[in-house]
């Protein structure tokens, strides 16, 4: 990994933020990443907006998860993965030894594909993570404003002390993305939220993102085209291609990312038109 | 209402609170470790340095003496290794048809009603019964009885308490490996009109036979080095068995003669139980370490 | 297969011999399987039977008197039944954080994967050496080894009961060590096989609202490994309870009372493994009776222990 100086990127000092109109908060430059030396996705660039939402789409095996997953350092659980490039979130190179991984979640937080509330009660599922976060204010209230933002308060509010489990799994999943709001980080990633959930759940928690864009930075892996169309303001195309180093293996490989608009109207590469068009994927 | 009133470096720093009890808890974990796995290095290294060294084959071979006969020689552990191996055959040879038996019941036949459920409970409150109960349980069945024939203290009698030890074992494992056979196999055996007993026979103990196997060995091993069993059932003997009437009285075995070379006040005796300690130990841990190679080379395929 | 093989097939009707090996080996598997509760349930009863005599002569005096003496004819065991508590609970103290503990390390990444899978595999092969064998070693090698620091918590704690009086030798403290190290693999073994079977998700959780290696730990890792690790313990407990050889080589056989855990002392098994080949009459049947508690008790931790599994566990 090249340690490079925090670069002076197109977004200069926060004291500007105003007068630059792309304000960006995480900037990927160059990024391969790989599993036990074999390349999962290769040469990425792009720039993710503040408070907006940038989706990630393609077809299965392109490593758009594996993308998501880098940007907050939870690719350092799985042993044998190591990352080429740079990702800097404000400037400042996450991968640089000088940087604690555990801060850098703490400001990026994750909801995952399958709901994953603790086995722990409804209010300690919120209250746990913003403890450790070391908040000093109110409990009670920021229990509720969480769950109100995630859109599941109403479902939450007569058993805050019942299992989390005891909700169903769209509810589940709207509990982990208000246990992610409760310590107020600066980026939300979400893997797939949605694809173990049904379509009014999905309706819901899209409605939820919709919502959240104000105050948060959101980047969203799906599978689902129609859903990248209805909540994101960005789209990255992501595609995979034969690779010669392993057999069987493909490699991944950013296609194009631009405005959701365009890349769904007026794609510039064929392969992303094939795949919105449903021919592949 | 905000978490973090300013936002912090996103730098490492090696000296916040946070990060102090981190590197506090991970060494105090890593010592528990080096605690745990210190026992085994000593013990390992003294058997294998001080055993090791009495070891000849006048040592493999001969007969034990009589403790304070002969102030220089303790004789040889030979009687001993004989006796540890006809113990643990006799064991086997109760054991393994039972467990293997019921173990086939419990996988191919129960259909999870309540008598398998019992059975499966029984099995392991049994595998949690202390060692010397055996023992108790096999002195007042048999040697205090002489039903055998009118003979007490025997290697019958000392194979039959350790079988009781290795039963669980035997049938835990048979039961678990079958549960792991592909149901497709028993069920594609089944549908071309094979017997369930050809099936059985045929089709699934052969593809469980590692895992079985491998249960099987480490069962004897952990039978094999018990003592507690055997004391008032074997009992002791410093003589070669010559022949077959021979299993039916008093026979010695390693771990006994350990036990009761290890209490003498003679120096030769007592580097005689290290000698037999040598021998048990690299017996067992070879069982140990060829059975689990044998699971790891079945799990990898 | 065309028809004109429809003769060939001479066992299209089963005969009564294919049949009867059929119904035989059914019949056979299920004798085998019954075979495990009638064991368990003759050791019971013959265990029970046998201490009739005892238990019809000392009652329940037997459990709170400490005297033992086959010329009187006298049969307490006391001083027996607190060794066996004293030992297997001091031991499960000790042996809980560090079992545990060098669980989670071999769990957590901190080590090289290839160094923590030779540590677990170290761990599990103490299992595999004797318990005559640690006896041996407890006898010439540790408790020599340990006698001088065991002399100096005497020295400097001697006003505390349990280190009352001076150690000697074997005794009741180096027991209790050589059990730390007898049942430090189940508990480690089991409790890093419940470590393993969190699932990851829960991990992911944590981590990804920014917790720390040992806050997941604590707060979210350990609690949905509860049960089994639980189940663990109580099984070590069952395992330290009726330990013999290595205890009744180092605990020094004793039968007068003292709470101090630095004098010899005695434990059920250890009375057994000791006596039981040269009694006879009501001392075979004290033995017995003796033999009884000591079952009941592991009994009822090793039923606690598969309850605990079943009930404790988290749902997830």
């Amino acid at each position: 990994m090249n340690k490079l100086p925090n670069n002076k990127m197109k977004n200069t000092t926060k004291n500007e933020e105003n007068l630059i109109d792309k304000d960006i908060s995480i900037s990927l430059q160059n990024i391969t990443i790989s599993y036990a030396k074999i390349d999962a996705v290769r040469n990425i660039f792009f720039d993710i907006e503040k408070n907006k939402v940038t989706s990630l789409i393609g077809p299965s095996g392109c490593g758009k998860s594996t993308v998501l997953r880098a940007l907050n350092r939870m690719n350092d659980l799985i042993s044998g993965c190591s990352i080429k490039g740079q990702i800097l979130f404000d400037g400042i190179d996450l991968y640089s030894d000088k940087i604690d991984p555990v801060e850098v979640r703490r400001r990026i937080g994750m909801v995952f594909q399958q709901p994953n509330p603790f086995p722990k009660s409804i209010y300690e599922n919120i209250a746990f993570g913003a403890r450790i976060n070391g908040f000093t204010g109110d409990f009670d209230e920021l229990v509720e404003t969480s769950l109100r933002k995630a859109a599941v308060w109403d479902e939450c509010k007569d058993k805050l002390n019942e299992s989390g489990y005891s909700l169903s799994g769209g509810q589940q999943q709207r509990l982990c993305i208000a246990r992610t709001i409760a310590i107020e980080p600066d980026v939300i990633l979400m893997d797939e939220p949605c694809s173990a959930l049904d379509p009014i759940s999905t309706i819901k928690i899209e409605e939820t993102i919709h919502e959240l864009k104000n105050n948060y930075t959101i980047v969203i892996v799906t599978h689902n085209m129609q859903q990248a169309l209805r909540v994101s303001d960005m789209t990255a195309f992501f595609n995979a291609c034969e690779t010669e180093e392993n057999e069987d293996g493909k490699v991944g490989y950013l296609v194009e990312f631009d405005k959701t608009s365009k890349i769904f109207n007026s794609p510039k590469e064929k392969a992303t038109k094939d795949y919105i068009s449903g021919k592949f994927g | 209402m905000k978490v973090s009133s300013s936002k912090t470096s996103l730098n490492y720093n090696r000296f916040s609170r946070r990060n102090l009890i981190e590197k506090l808890l991970s060494s105090i974990s890593g010592l528990f470790t080096i605690i745990a796995v210190l026992p085994l290095v000593l013990v390992l290294s003294y058997v294998l340095i001080k055993g090791g060294s009495q070891i000849s084959l006048s040592t493999i071979i001969l007969e034990p003496e009589p403790p304070g006969d002969d102030l220089l020689s303790a004789g040889g552990i030979g009687p001993a290794i004989i006796g540890t191996i006809i113990i643990s055959s006799i064991a086997s040879l109760i054991s393994i048809p039972i467990g293997v038996g019921g173990g086939i019941y419990l996988a191919e036949y129960s259909k999870g009603g309540s008598f398998s459920r019992f059975v499966r409970f029984g099995t392991n409150v049994l595998a949690g019964v202390p060692s010397i109960i055996a023992g108790v349980f096999i002195y007042a069945v048999i040697v205090s009885t002489k039903i055998l024939f009118g003979s007490m203290f025997s290697g019958i009698a000392g194979g039959l308490a350790l079988s009781i030890l290795m039963l669980p074992s035997v049938i835990k494992t048979t039961d678990e490996g079958l549960k792991l056979v592909p149901d497709n196999l028993r069920t594609g055996a089944l549908g071309i009109g094979a017997s369930m007993f050809t099936t059985v026979i045929r089709v699934t103990l052969p593809a469980a036979f590692r895992s079985i196997s491998t249960g099987i060995v480490l069962g004897l091993a952990r039978a094999a080095g018990e003592t507690a069993p055997l004391i008032f059932t074997a009992l002791f003997s410093r003589y070669y068995i010559t022949g077959f009437g021979d299993l039916f009285y008093e026979m010695g075995s390693l771990s006994v003669l350990i036990y009761n070379f290890a209490l003498e006040p003679y120096e030769a005796q007592n580097e005689l139980a290290w000698a037999a300690s040598f021998l048990l130990v690299v017996i067992l841990l070879m069982m140990n370490l060829f059975s689990r190679l044998i699971s790891n080379f079945a799990s990898d395929k | 297969m065309t028809l004109e093989n429809k003769g060939k097939f001479l066992l299209k009707i089963r005969t009564t011999k294919e049949k009867f090996i059929d119904q035989g080996f059914k019949s056979f598997s299920f004798l085998m399987a019954s075979t495990v509760s009638v064991v368990l349930f003759a050791i019971i009863v013959v265990v029970f039977l046998e201490s009739l005599e005892s238990i019809n002569r000392y009652g329940l005096n037997f459990l709170t008197t400490s005297n033992w003496n086959p010329v009187t004819d006298e049969y307490g065991a006391f001083t027996a039944i607190y060794g066996t508590l004293v030992t297997s609970i001091a031991s499960l103290i000790i042996a809980i954080p560090l079992g545990v503990g060098t669980a989670i390390f071999i769990t957590e990444d901190i080590l090289p994967e290839k160094l923590r899978e030779t540590i677990g595999l170290m761990v599990e092969l103490l299992a595999a050496i004797p318990s005559v064998v640690l006896g041996l070693w407890a006898i010439f090698v540790m408790e020599p080894f340990i006698r001088p620091f065991l002399m100096i918590l005497h020295r400097f704690l001697g006003w505390i009961p349990f280190l009352s009086s001076q150690p000697i030798g074997p005794g009741i403290a180096p027991a209790i060590l050589i059990l730390v190290v007898m049942i430090l693999p189940i508990i480690t073994s089991i409790a890093r096989d419940s470590l393993n079977q969190v699932p990851n998700k829960l991990r992911e959780a944590a981590y990804g609202i920014g917790a720390t290696r040992w806050i997941a730990m604590f707060n979210v890792i350990l609690p949905a490994a509860l049960s089994g690790i639980a189940g663990g313990v109580l099984l070590g407990l069952g395992r330290a309870m009726g330990e013999t050889m290595a205890v009744t080589m180092i605990i020094g056989n004793s039968n007068s009372f003292s709470w101090s855990i630095l004098s010899p002392g005695y434990t059920i098994s250890a009375m057994l493994a000791n006596q039981f080949g040269e009694a006879d009459g009501i001392q075979v049947s004290s033995l017995m009776y003796a033999a009884f508690i000591l079952m009941i008790l592991t009994l009822i931790v090793n039923i606690l222990a598969q309850w605990v599994v079943r009930k404790l566990s988290l749902k997830y």
